[in-house]
């Protein structure tokens, strides 16, 4: 359309933003929010869970190097990964239901980049004032009192990080000890060296990146309009209400004229930094400031709110023509979301009130795969493990079935018997163990390994092999 | 290049360069991007005076190279890094030392730290014969059956590793069988390798052959066939040969005997690594208590 041709720009220089202090509902949502996930973060590291004298009492902790993680009542063992699959699932879906219900609250409210960059923007508001002093202060000259500002805004987002990254650790190491250790400075340098990295990365993404995390480096924001349909709420400003713009005075006539005052009260909160009357737009973190600000100027030009609000373009429409508005909460979107929820919660709750508290693994000798006996009996060498997840020792007996005339010796010290076979609270049981048989007809037997605990609440079983032909 | 051209679509300039109507733009790396390219060759300036880097040809030390002024070398933090590795060990040691075979099997730590330092040992040393696996080859024994030339308990084991077979020690073991193809001829040495193979296999044999095995073989590998351990003779009524189980194995076996040697380990491996080594082989499933 344009007449002459521009220049590309292959680069779009940013313009930082400067939000402006706003009060109103949508803002006092987000402090809530805040407080309740910044709380969570920082105190939950913090909660006990007595799970008895073999295993820590921390609620929730991932014990890296002795490979276990605990949530709770949940207990889980590396191999047992899949339950974080489910939750990450779980997570995603639960996304993506929101987002097709109410657009992108979760960007809004409680992503931790908009949480942390909030913080930062409320720090830098504190030190430095509002939107205009701000500004001015950034475009102004180097002076001492821009100078002791900066530094200050600075050095409190720095601590904020600190803060930040030391909370993170805490998730992996038992917090009340470690608490003790940081304030000691006497901390191995993996703790250190996650703590510095978050640190840094806090301050560079909620100090400068910002909503350029979202912009260009979030996956999310940019696929999540595939989840948007026309009953998705989504902040927007009545167009047909407003327009047209211009500035008004106190006692001019509303005829002829839209409401809004043009006054871009909602451009100057905008954390972002966009025109909310442009449409919806790709940066937009539907965090609801906007409407906040436009509220609080309809309310002076007494005029009614909502010119700027949340709305499903279903509505916007329906209004328009004069049709009754509605909500459709049930769609087949979302209810193919709470399928999937339901489906995956299902078979994790199963997964988690079935879990087995051990396993039996059997490992077949690779070189040689069997061995001929003087008396012309055959031999096969396993590697067998076997899982306790009970906070209890327990004595397991091995058997074999499946094979005729089979004999199972187990090769450890003490020479245990098979029948007897120790596993200690919260470990894995290791034994060689020899099955000799007559050789079979078959060069290739299925036989079945059994581990029972001796009051038989326990039955694991394993399906192997015995072999006694071919290299 | 007095006139800069400047390319009509975007603006940029161009070098001058132009290959069938396609000209060259000059869009130089990003400024920070050289920053980094000469950061990087300061740092490996300093990074080569500081640190062993420069190939020389006469070496100042034995490993040649230049030295780096702060003295660093990866053998040292090698060095540094396994002091912690032979503590640890060196605690396991000392009770290995002290204890006996059979407090070693009784204590699961000990016997672990056996097992390993022997399975280390083992195939540095032994799998070059009797495989990585202890399976052995004809002629080199088969350390996982129960069929032991010279015994089976940990203590005979531990006496074959640490003497050797026909080696060069006075304590070796030693067995040899003579060549009967010099005494017998070779109908005579087919029966007689008939009737060693009735042992196991229940097979018939011509009388003559029963005749020279009890006058000639019987007083090593016993009337029965089941072989003297004490001797070194091998059972011949057992399902295991050490060369071979066919008639033609067993007659070239009987006229001109094949003798292996072991060498005795003593000489090459320390009195800790032969002990673990014992126990690592009577593991191996064959092994006997007495």
């Amino acid at each position: 359309m344009s007449d002459t041709a521009a220049p590309i720009k292959f680069f779009e220089k940013r313009e930082r933003a400067y939000p402006k202090r706003i009060w109103g509902k949508y803002r006092k949502l987000k402090w809530v929010a805040m407080i309740v996930t910044l709380s969570i973060y920082y105190l939950a590291p913090f909660l006990r869970w007595d799970r008895g004298l073999h295993a820590p009492d921390q609620a929730i902790l991932i014990d890296m190097p002795a490979r276990r993680a605990y949530f709770f009542f949940i207990e889980i063992w590396p191999q047992e990964v899949y339950y974080l699959t489910g939750l990450l699932v779980l997570a995603a879906v639960a996304l993506f239901f929101v987002t097709s219900l109410a657009g992108r609250v979760w960007c809004g409210y409680t992503c931790p980049q908009t949480v942390w960059t909030d913080l930062f923007v409320w720090v830098e508001r504190i030190v430095q004032g509002d939107r205009a002093k701000r500004m001015r202060l950034a475009k102004g000259p180097w002076s001492l009192e821009k100078l002791w500002k900066f530094a200050v805004t600075h050095m409190l987002w720095i601590i904020i990080g600190m803060l930040t990254g030391g909370a993170w650790v805490f998730y992996f190491n038992d917090a009340p000890t470690l608490l003790e250790q940081i304030i000691h400075f006497d901390v191995p340098w993996s703790v250190g060296g996650w703590i510095l990295a978050l640190t840094f990365s806090t301050y560079l993404m909620a100090g400068f990146a910002r909503e350029q995390v979202c912009m260009y480096m979030c996956p999310y924001s940019r696929f999540q309009s595939a989840m948007f349909d026309k009953d998705t709420l989504i902040i927007g400003y009545d167009e047909d209400r407003g327009e047209p713009r211009g500035k008004h005075k106190k006692g001019d006539s509303w005829d002829g004229r839209g409401d809004c005052v043009d006054c871009t009260l909602c451009v100057q909160v905008c954390p972002v930094g966009i025109d909310i009357r442009d449409g919806l737009q790709m940066e937009c973190i539907a965090c609801g400031l906007c409407v906040d600000a436009c509220n609080e100027i309809m309310d002076k030009v007494e005029r009614p709110r909502g010119l700027i609000r949340y709305d499903t373009t279903h509505n916007v429409e329906a209004r328009l023509t004069g049709q009754p508005v509605s909500s459709h909460v049930l769609r087949p979107r979302t209810f193919w979301y709470i399928s999937i929820m339901t489906i995956v919660g299902a078979v994790m709750l199963y997964g988690l009130l079935n879990r087995s508290p051990s396993e039996l693994h059997v490992l077949h000798d690779r070189n040689p795969l069997y061995v001929t006996l003087s008396d012309g009996t055959i031999r096969n060498g396993y590697d067998i493990r076997i899982l306790n997840k009970t906070h209890d020792d327990m004595i397991f007996s091995l058997s074999v079935s499946g094979l005729e005339g089979a004999e199972i010796r187990v090769q450890a010290a003490g020479d245990p018997e098979a029948d007897s076979l120790l596993v200690y609270a919260d470990s894995v049981g290791h034994y060689r163990v020899f099955v000799t048989a007559p050789k079979p007809s078959s060069g290739r037997s299925d036989v079945t390994f059994t581990a029972r605990t001796t009051d038989g609440t326990i039955v694991e079983t394993y399906s192997g092999l015995f072999l006694s032909a071919g290299r | 290049m007095s006139n800069i051209e400047k390319d009509e679509h975007t603006g940029v300039e161009t070098t001058g360069h132009e290959w069938d109507g396609i000209k060259e733009l000059n869009n130089p790396a990003p400024r920070w991007w050289l920053g980094v390219l000469i950061i990087t060759i300061i740092w490996a300036i300093g990074y080569s005076v500081i640190y062993p880097s420069w190939p020389t040809l006469s070496g100042d030390g034995e490993r040649g190279g230049t030295v780096g002024s702060i003295g660093w070398t990866q053998y040292d933090e090698l060095a540094d890094s396994q002091v912690e590795i032979f503590e640890r060990r060196a605690q396991y040691l000392s009770r290995f030392e002290s204890a006996s075979f059979e407090d070693v099997q009784a204590d699961p730590g000990l016997y672990a730290f056996a097992l390993a330092g022997g399975a280390s040992a083992f195939k540095d040393n032994c799998a070059t014969c009797h495989g990585t696996g202890g399976t052995g080859a004809p002629g080199y024994p088969n350390l996982l059956d129960d069929d032991w030339l010279w015994g089976g308990t940990i203590e005979d084991i531990h006496q074959t590793i640490r003497f050797g077979v026909r080696a060069d020690h006075d304590e070796t073991r030693f067995s040899e069988m003579p060549a009967f193809a010099d005494i017998y001829s070779s109908e005579e040495i087919a029966d007689i390798a008939d009737y060693a193979l009735s042992f196991s296999t229940g097979g018939s044999y011509p009388v003559r052959g029963k005749e020279l095995y009890d006058e000639q073989c019987a007083l090593c590998h016993a009337d029965n066939g089941t072989g003297d351990r004490f001797q070194g003779a091998p059972n011949l009524a057992d399902a295991i040969w050490f060369y071979g189980g066919s008639k033609a194995e067993l007659v070239a076996q009987i006229r001109r005997p094949k003798h292996g040697m072991m060498p005795n380990w003593d000489s090459r491996l320390d009195a800790n690594t032969l002990r673990q080594l014992a126990i690592f082989v009577h593991s191996l499933g064959g092994g006997e208590t007495e």
